[in-house]
């Protein structure tokens, strides 16, 4: 850091402060009445003056206050963002409860016709959908949004506007797939969608499908938004000193489970993508008749949704894994067995995938790989178990209302995890396969691994949100009419699965014994539910008679309880420096130190928000980053990207260009605002005489690590991709089929190429750049994006000459995706270049801040890995065959 | 031998080598099983040669692993094997680094020979 301070301010740099003071820093919010700025700089001030934490409280508050009025909804705090996540994510999760009640309602008694068998498909497809799509996997993002930032100390996470993109994604979506029910066009086919049933025309008229395939893929895009931004507030924004080894367990799995999404989401986009191409446009993927096979759906479902269930599952015994030491007043016992467990269910959980498709007449060596995978990860999911319970056990547990539902998660997860070793036993699985024994597995994981964890979450977290308790005693009614009713209603579907009940059933005859347990089934939903509706009103019941409960009402050791009674917007006073696991048990002053602003970032001198960066491996200082502060952009870009996917929909083409077209501008718009602002000067005294730059570049920048990161998961989708066409080569005879020709060799090596060249040119660009031949620089950016759009148009043309039709048969089709996939990206690279030029010219990209090309660089590599990849596959496979 | 002696900085990467190594053979023995039996015609004749092979994938992601827990547990026992490391100090990182390799190595060993028994029982593609 020493050599920036010394590099000085040139006239140059003087111009630049002042082209980038005229416009507004989206890191000072636009609120009206600004305190005065600071004049003297942190370590230049007598913290121990109240006068003086009074000016810096002054500036904290303005700096990271919500907006006021209607403008409400611009914010983008994690405070705000997280708190709509989980309320909507809430909603949607008792809407799907509604109509959970109402297949009980209606599989109560035998022969009932309290609903249609095709609007009762349409309740079942809804209520899975919503429970996992809507509810289960957005909780997770929706809780970490709100309390990673406060568990690292931070004041917010690195892209605040990432968050809020999610968020409106996340609603639109949500809606959309919701509202089909009330329209009666809901998807209808079962949660996981099968083909042919949903792919051909006959089977399922109507929309439901694509409304299910369309509004879904949009909210994977909010999930893999939330993954990037999870993934790099763990990494780079702990607070200073919290090493690896320091790191809060919750922490820990926010990573796994982050790092999960990026793998096991991308595939279901390319399912998706491939299944809406046959529905729209007729490309048979799917269609056994032109070499399609329905198990490449399959497949690609179950990749993404074995590791979804890990997804849903890790995060919540999350929960358990901060709640657990607090009332146990102990540190967690085997700290490092919780990373090992949570770490290698991540890994464990990919190879799981195929248990889910047991009986399609899969070669028995191959169900055996994931049947002995399945039973192995019982082995790490243990290990979590025992880790709680022998915390439990040496310590002095205190039984308080979270405490109660931790211990109903355990019990609960418990009876799941058995029933789940035993449906990995292939044999068992063919008996109970697609009947009630796999419903009531799955409840049982699915609540006693998450819903009642989540629900201990609420109760803990509550004072810590909302600055007040919620009520003991419903809390503990609650838990057991939850705790009953579920096992009564869900324990007995195992006995009428076992006799024979098969799942998705619309009702069922009398006199096969299949009465009492459904009535049980029925009754204890019921219960279940009022227990749910009790959660529900204790937290919803005004309470403004009921005092603040006291700070950290727990007594709990972890960062996020420094909030205080009435919640700030800053997050914490001051950037603690950690030294321990729990540093509020451990660490002497902390507390005070923290609220005297005796640590980093006492103050926002200059009315903008700040938050600190840090070290992979130790958390050492990195960079002061200026976080942006409210904005409606990132609800326009949603809102754009949103119409795109529901025009989409329904086939109305020209709107669905146009809506892109917005899109693309509000995106635009949003980064060229947002994103690589020049600071005012170039390092900043953040206290403590410790001095941090405000802007970095290349892989020490979070916004690298964002573009990395985003692009392993596009990656994955394109790997996905490409495990297609390699899928459809091992179970084809001739491949491609007689009669159809590969796309040559000829153009497809001159896009090669020419994709080579555009990578050059983006790659020297950020080098010309960074040694100041900024006219060079220009010229190569120019190049590049014109010769990455021939590229493509040579890409496009190979299938074309030699008459791939991809309506004929699924090798054409299968070539087609490969190649417009990299067409696409090329013309998005196309657009970055283009972005750097216009950012070159109009001098927010220059050789020393020069974040933009280094980010557009970096996708260049993935981009001709991609191109490298499709052109080898497509062009010298067919030689091979 | 095998530069075990020598120290090295361990990260999240080496943290996950062992289970990457325990993908890599899922995913080869899984693609060579499913390419011999794809087309799902001759279903008796028996697979010698593919299981040969995953036997020959599963000593070598085993030495691997193996490998990798060798290092870890020399390195981690030469920090004085804690299982706790708590401190705030460059080798409590380490160590903690160091023991999580070994129990995910460990994970990771026992994971490879649970995938790779099925090949032993199982002589074709039924």
């Amino acid at each position: 850091m020493s050599d920036m301070t010394s590099s000085g301010s040139s006239s140059a740099s003087g111009l630049r402060a002042f082209l980038a003071l005229r416009r507004r820093d989206p890191a000072t919010p636009p609120f009206s009445d600004p305190p005065p700025r600071a004049t003297q700089t942190a370590s230049h001030v007598d913290q121990e003056d109240p006068e003086v934490r009074k000016a810096q409280e002054k500036r904290l508050i303005w700096t990271w206050d919500a907006p006021k009025g209607w403008r409400y909804w611009s914010a983008v705090n994690n405070t705000e963002v997280g708190l709509w996540y989980t309320a909507t994510s809430f909603l949607f999760m008792l809407f799907a409860g509604v109509l959970g009640l109402m297949i009980r309602a209606q599989l109560a008694v035998p022969e009932n016709d309290f609903l249609t068998a095709n609007f009762y498909n349409q309740v079942y497809t809804l209520h899975g959908t919503v429970m996992m799509f809507l509810f289960a996997v957005p909780i997770f993002e929706a809780v970490a949004i709100i309390i990673l930032p406060q568990m690292l100390g931070a004041r917010d996470l690195p892209f605040p506007r990432l968050s809020a993109f999610g968020y409106w994604c996340f609603l639109i979506g949500g809606v959309f797939v919701c509202g089909s029910i009330f329209f009666d066009s809901a998807p209808n086919s079962g949660w996981f969608m099968y083909p042919p049933l949903t792919t051909q025309e006959r089977f399922t008229p109507g929309y439901g499908a694509d409304i299910w395939l369309l509004g879904l893929s949009f909210i994977e895009v909010a999930s893999i938004a939330a993954a990037v931004e999870l993934i790099v507030g763990t990494l780079k924004c702990r607070p200073p000193g919290m090493r690896l080894n320091l790191m809060p367990l919750y922490a820990w799995y926010v990573l796994v489970v982050a790092g999960m999404i990026l793998f096991a989401f991308p595939p279901l986009i390319a399912g998706d993508i491939l299944f809406e191409l046959e529905r729209l446009f007729n490309w048979p993927f799917f269609d056994p008749e032109r070499g399609g096979d329905p198990m490449l759906w399959q497949h690609l479902f179950w990749i993404f949704g074995h590791p979804e269930v890990y997804i849903v599952f890790l995060p919540a015994i999350a929960l358990l894994a901060m709640i657990v030491p607090t009332f146990a007043r102990r540190p967690i016992l085997g700290y490092s067995w919780i990373v090992l467990a949570a770490v290698g269910t991540g890994f464990l959980s990919f190879g799981l995938w195929v248990h889910h498709m047991f009986t399609t007449g899969l070669p028995a060596i191959s169900l055996g790989f994931f049947s002995a995978a399945s039973e192995a990860v019982a082995i790490p999911t243990g290990v979590q178990i025992f880790v709680f319970i022998a915390t439990m056990l040496t310590g002095r547990v205190v039984y308080k209302v979270p405490m109660l539902f931790v211990s109903g998660a355990l019990a609960v997860f418990v009876i799941g995890g058995l029933t789940g070793v035993m449906v990995a036993l292939a044999p068992f699985d063919w008996q109970a396969h697609d009947t009630y024994f796999v419903v009531a597995h799955l409840h049982y994981v699915l609540i006693g691994g998450m819903l009642f964890p989540v629900v201990a979450g609420i109760y803990y977290f509550w004072p810590m949100l909302a600055g007040k308790t919620l009520s003991d005693r419903l809390g503990k009614i609650a838990f057991w009419l939850m705790f009953v009713g579920f096992n009564l209603g869900f324990f007995p579907m195992h006995f009428s699965g076992l006799w024979g009940m098969p799942r998705r059933i619309w009702t069922y005859p009398e006199g096969i014994g299949l009465e009492l347990p459904n009535l049980l089934s029925s009754i204890g939903a019921f219960i279940f539910a009022a227990g749910v509706l009790i959660v529900v009103f204790d937290v919803l019941r005004p309470r403004s008679k009921q005092p603040y409960a006291p700070r950290n009402v727990w007594n709990a050791g972890t960062l996020e309880w420094l909030a205080e009674e009435e919640d700030k917007g800053w997050g914490v006073r001051s950037i603690p420096i950690v030294t321990s696991r729990y540093p509020l048990w451990d660490q002497k002053n902390f507390v005070e130190d923290v609220d005297t602003g005796r640590f980093y970032l006492p103050d926002a001198e200059e009315l903008k928000r700040e938050t600190i960066v840090t070290g992979v491996l130790d958390a050492d200082p990195v960079q002061v980053l200026r976080v942006p502060g409210p904005t409606f952009m990132t609800m326009w870009a949603a809102g754009f990207l949103g119409a795109v996917f529901i025009f989409a929909t329904f086939h109305w083409w020209y709107m669905t260009i146009g809506a892109m077209v917005l899109a693309t501008a509000a995106i635009i718009v949003w980064v060229w605002r947002g994103t690589a602002i020049i600071p005012e000067k170039e390092e900043k005294d953040v206290g403590r005489g410790l001095t941090l730059p405000l802007y970095v570049s290349g892989p020490k920048a979070v916004g690298w690590w964002a573009m990395f990161i985003t692009m392993v998961g596009d990656g994955t989708a394109f790997l996905a991709l490409i495990f297609g066409y390699v899928f459809y080569l091992t179970i084809h005879a001739e491949y491609p089929p007689a009669g159809a020709n590969g796309p040559g060799l000829v153009w497809p090596f001159v896009s090669l190429v020419l994709f080579a060249v555009a990578w050059a040119g983006a790659f020297f660009a950020r080098r010309f750049n960074q040694a100041g031949r900024v006219s060079a620089a220009r010229g190569l950016m120019v190049a590049g994006a014109l010769v990455s759009l021939l590229a493509s148009a040579a890409l496009l043309w190979a299938p074309y000459t030699t008459g791939l039709d991809p309506v004929r048969h699924v090798y054409d089709a299968t070539v087609w995706v490969l190649v417009i996939w990299t067409a696409c990206h090329a013309a998005v690279g196309s657009l970055m270049l283009l972005y750097c030029l216009a950012r070159s010219i109009f001098n927010h990209l220059t050789p020393k801040y020069d974040a933009d090309i280094q980010n557009v660089a970096l996708y260049w590599h993935f981009m001709l890995a991609t191109a490298a990849t499709t052109v080898l596959v497509t062009a010298l496979f067919p030689l091979a065959g | 031998m095998f530069g075990l002696d020598r120290q090295t900085r361990d990260n999240i990467w080496t943290l996950i080598a062992a289970p990457t190594i325990w993908a890599l053979h899922f995913l080869l023995a899984y693609g060579v099983a499913a390419v011999q039996c794809a087309p799902n015609q001759a279903i008796f004749e028996t697979i010698t040669a593919t299981r040969w092979m995953i036997a020959g994938i599963t000593v070598v992601a085993l030495a691997l692993i193996g490998l990798i827990f060798l290092r870890a547990y020399r390195e981690w026992k030469g920090h004085g094997g804690g299982t706790v490391n708590d401190q705030d100090t460059d080798v409590a990182r380490e160590s903690f680094l160091e023991f999580s390799t070994v129990l995910l190595a460990g994970l990771s060993f026992v994971s490879v020979i649970f995938v790779a028994l099925p090949a032993l029982f199982i002589a074709d593609c039924r």
